[in-house]
């Protein structure tokens, strides 16, 4: 009975063994955050969301690290290639410089980037096409508006963000060609990206001249917005996850940026084995970017806004309506 | 009874240390419990994340180096009577003046252009506490306040620069270009290797010799000289040493200088050493540290070398512990070293009552 038993075991194990080890050696996901943390309501959490939901569909668990100074960047994407994690992930623009160093160093470890493009052969380098996100906001801000004057608060004056800006200003001028956009940025460095009270007070002033939509791509900046926003009974936009549910029908729409998304297909792409090194743009074609229709929102957006804005994301898609893209030539047209 | 607390020396700089890192990491096991992790674990794992590899102790030493410098820099002024709380601030303009002999003169060889950025961020920084020092001895605006508020003024000034002048056109973040090879502080690894010794990748570099160097040169100045005693003169009594003839307003202005050179020297770790160019907030809290590190080191050098190891390790192990219990978030690692500063500086006589207490019973049964 004894000998039996082990004989099973035995064979269990020679069977399950093997290819239990091969599939731990395939996917190990491990994300490494950027500054602002795992729970910023934003960028890093939307990718937090996505790796939650891969583990919930696939089993797979996956580990994760918040760094605390710049210098723990390449100590963190090392440690985890070290100990056998791929495909490693890394939040944010400012992780480029750290995974070209570690990605050379480690090459059969797969490296996946999102917010800037990494050339190596074993880095992917996911990037957004937020322009075009911004484009259909842009419309229905335009649309929504009943005084013709819209808002845009930026965070921290960077190209990325003047990316958003010059979207929704084309989207905003498709809708409405008399429209009046007014712009403005938070400030140039990272602590733009956590001060709602300027936030706030820069939203004001948009409205004080007349604004009645205020859209913002501002991180933690973007609370105030928001806030100020629907305080003075007019409409906010919110940015990169579905902000809607902030402020209940003060919310006109969110501009979404799948960063939840992107997380899942890089994972599961390593788990299926087609993940590929190179630059992946996501755009409103691919479901990487987009607006938020939901309970929340449902009431504001007419069946007017609705066709205007299908149409506009149809165009897109199909290519008839080229959203300039403000970093190919650093210049927005007018 | 009356009598005053007495704890022999060596008490004094190795017993109540100890036993306050010792309360600390009680309290701080307390609140792991808390999270649900087992507190000897997570001990084990800190110690081990900063001493069990080669790459950890070199991580270890690569902080303890950021707060050796800026741990000198406060004690420095310390012995002066002064306090200085700008270490921040002068370590930032440190680092922006070694970028601005690194972006100018890169081109040079690497034994030229690396003492002329050190010296520029040495410059910088005894620039940075000078003036409140002179402000302090012309206008009497106290060095606590102008120090501190000449952080915000730095983090200003390099943002401007970095945004507008200095910055690479087209990067997202506001950071200069990186600097050529010649104006990179060698690391250790790669210095070893040089010697035919082979040790494990990490950010450790020579800034860490220069530190030892500057804690040498720092004791031999305060203790070994006519300036050093004047200076600690100064400290102990302003008024006997105006008394005796020594330039108030002459050592004011120059222990600040001194000081604020001390915490420029920051950025040979940081900017010369790690990052090769220069970037928004690379002191990140170091100069703030650093008046734990001085005031834990009894403002001795070797006392600030020895809280630097362990302000380093807790960083290091902190990192490590982090990634092996996710539970324990990067918040944790700053709960605790915030305990040990807590303990070792602001309750320094809650361990040295009970110390001298003990001292007291013992003597007499002796006696």
């Amino acid at each position: 009975m004894h000998a039996v038993l082990h004989r099973v075991a035995a064979i269990g194990a020679a069977l399950l063994l093997p290819l239990s080890a091969s599939l731990a050696a395939e996917v190990k996901p491990a994300i490494v955050y950027d500054l602002g943390g795992k729970y910023d309501k934003s960028f890093n959490e939307g990718v937090f969301h996505g790796a939650e939901e891969f583990k919930k569909t696939t089993g797979i668990d996956f580990r994760d690290f918040e760094i605390q100074n710049d210098a723990q960047r390449e100590q963190a994407l090392r440690r985890f290639a070290k100990d056998g994690f791929s495909p490693v992930l890394a939040v944010g623009f400012s992780q480029a410089s750290a995974v070209e160093k570690v990605a050379k160093e480690f090459p059969d470890t797969k490296f996946t980037i999102i917010d800037m493009v990494v050339d190596a052969p074993n880095v992917q380098s996911v990037v957004f096409k937020e322009h075009e996100g911004s484009f259909l906001v842009g419309v229905l801000a335009a649309k929504a508006s009943k005084t013709g004057k819209v808002g845009f608060v930026g965070g921290m004056d960077i190209p990325l963000i003047r990316r958003f800006a010059c979207g929704y200003v084309q989207g905003a001028k498709a809708a409405n060609p008399k429209i009046e956009v007014f712009q403005n940025m938070t400030g140039t460095t990272g602590a733009a990206w956590n001060d709602p009270v300027k936030g706030a007070e820069l939203a004001k002033s948009q409205i004080d001249r007349g604004a009645d939509v205020v859209y913002h791509a501002a991180g933690g900046t973007g609370v105030g917005v928001l806030r100020a926003a629907a305080d003075a009974g007019k409409l906010g936009i919110g940015v990169d996850s579905n902000q809607n549910g902030m402020h209940p029908g003060k919310v006109l729409t969110s501009m979404l940026k799948r960063v939840d998304n992107a997380t899942i297909a890089s994972f599961m792409a390593a788990k299926d084995g087609t993940w590929k090194a190179g630059v992946t743009v996501l755009g409103l074609k691919e479901n990487g970017v987009g607006w938020a229709l939901d309970d929340n929102n449902k009431a504001l957006i007419t069946a007017d806004l609705k066709t205007a804005v299908d149409a506009a994301s149809a165009d897109i898609v199909s290519g008839k309506v080229q959203v300039h893209d403000y970093m190919s030539d650093s210049k927005c047209p007018d | 009874m009356s009598a005053p607390i007495e704890v022999p020396k060596w008490a004094d700089v190795t017993l109540v240390p100890a036993l306050a890192v010792i309360l600390a990491f009680l309290v701080a096991g307390s609140v792991v419990i808390g999270i649900g992790e087992n507190p000897v674990r997570a001990s084990i794992l800190l110690v081990q994340g900063a001493f069990g590899s080669g790459e950890g102790i070199g991580y270890t030493l690569y902080y303890a180096t950021n707060f050796i410098f800026t741990g000198l820099a406060v004690a420095f002024a310390f012995h002066a009577g002064l306090f200085n709380i700008g270490g921040e601030g002068q370590a930032t303009m440190g680092g922006l003046g070694a970028a601005l002999i690194c972006l100018q003169f890169d081109f040079l060889p690497w034994y030229l252009v690396l003492p002329l950025a050190i010296l520029g961020a040495m410059a910088m920084g005894a620039l940075w506490a000078f003036i409140p020092g002179y402000l302090q001895v012309k206008r009497g605006s106290h060095v606590v306040i102008t120090t501190i508020m000449f952080n915000f003024l730095a983090a200003t000034l390099v943002v401007y620069l970095l945004v507008n002048v200095i910055g690479k056109p087209g990067s997202m973040s506001p950071e200069t270009r990186g600097f050529s090879p010649s104006a990179h502080m060698p690391f250790m690894h790669e210095a070893l290797a040089v010697l035919g010794i082979t040790i494990p990748k990490s950010p450790l570099n020579l800034s860490f010799v220069l530190a030892l160097l500057a804690s040498y040169g720092v004791w031999l100045i305060l203790w070994r000289t006519r300036y050093g005693y004047e200076a600690r003169t100064l400290g102990a009594n302003p008024s006997a040493a105006h008394y005796a003839g020594i330039s108030v307003p002459r050592v004011t202005m120059s222990a600040m200088a001194v000081s604020g050179a001390l915490a420029g020297l920051l950025a040979t770790n940081e900017i010369l050493g790690v990052q090769g160019r220069l970037l928004l907030e690379f002191s990140s809290g170091y100069g703030f540290i650093g008046i734990a590190v001085a005031l834990m080191g009894r403002a001795h050098p070797v006392g600030i070398f020895l809280a630097s190891i362990l302000f380093g390790a807790l960083y290091q192990g902190g990192t490590e512990l982090s990634f092996e219990m996710p539970l324990v978030t990067r918040d944790m690692i700053v709960a605790i070293s915030g305990l040990v500063v807590l303990f070792a500086g602001a309750l320094d006589m809650v361990m040295r009552r009970p110390v001298a207490f003990l001292f007291r019973v013992f003597h007499k049964e002796e006696a």
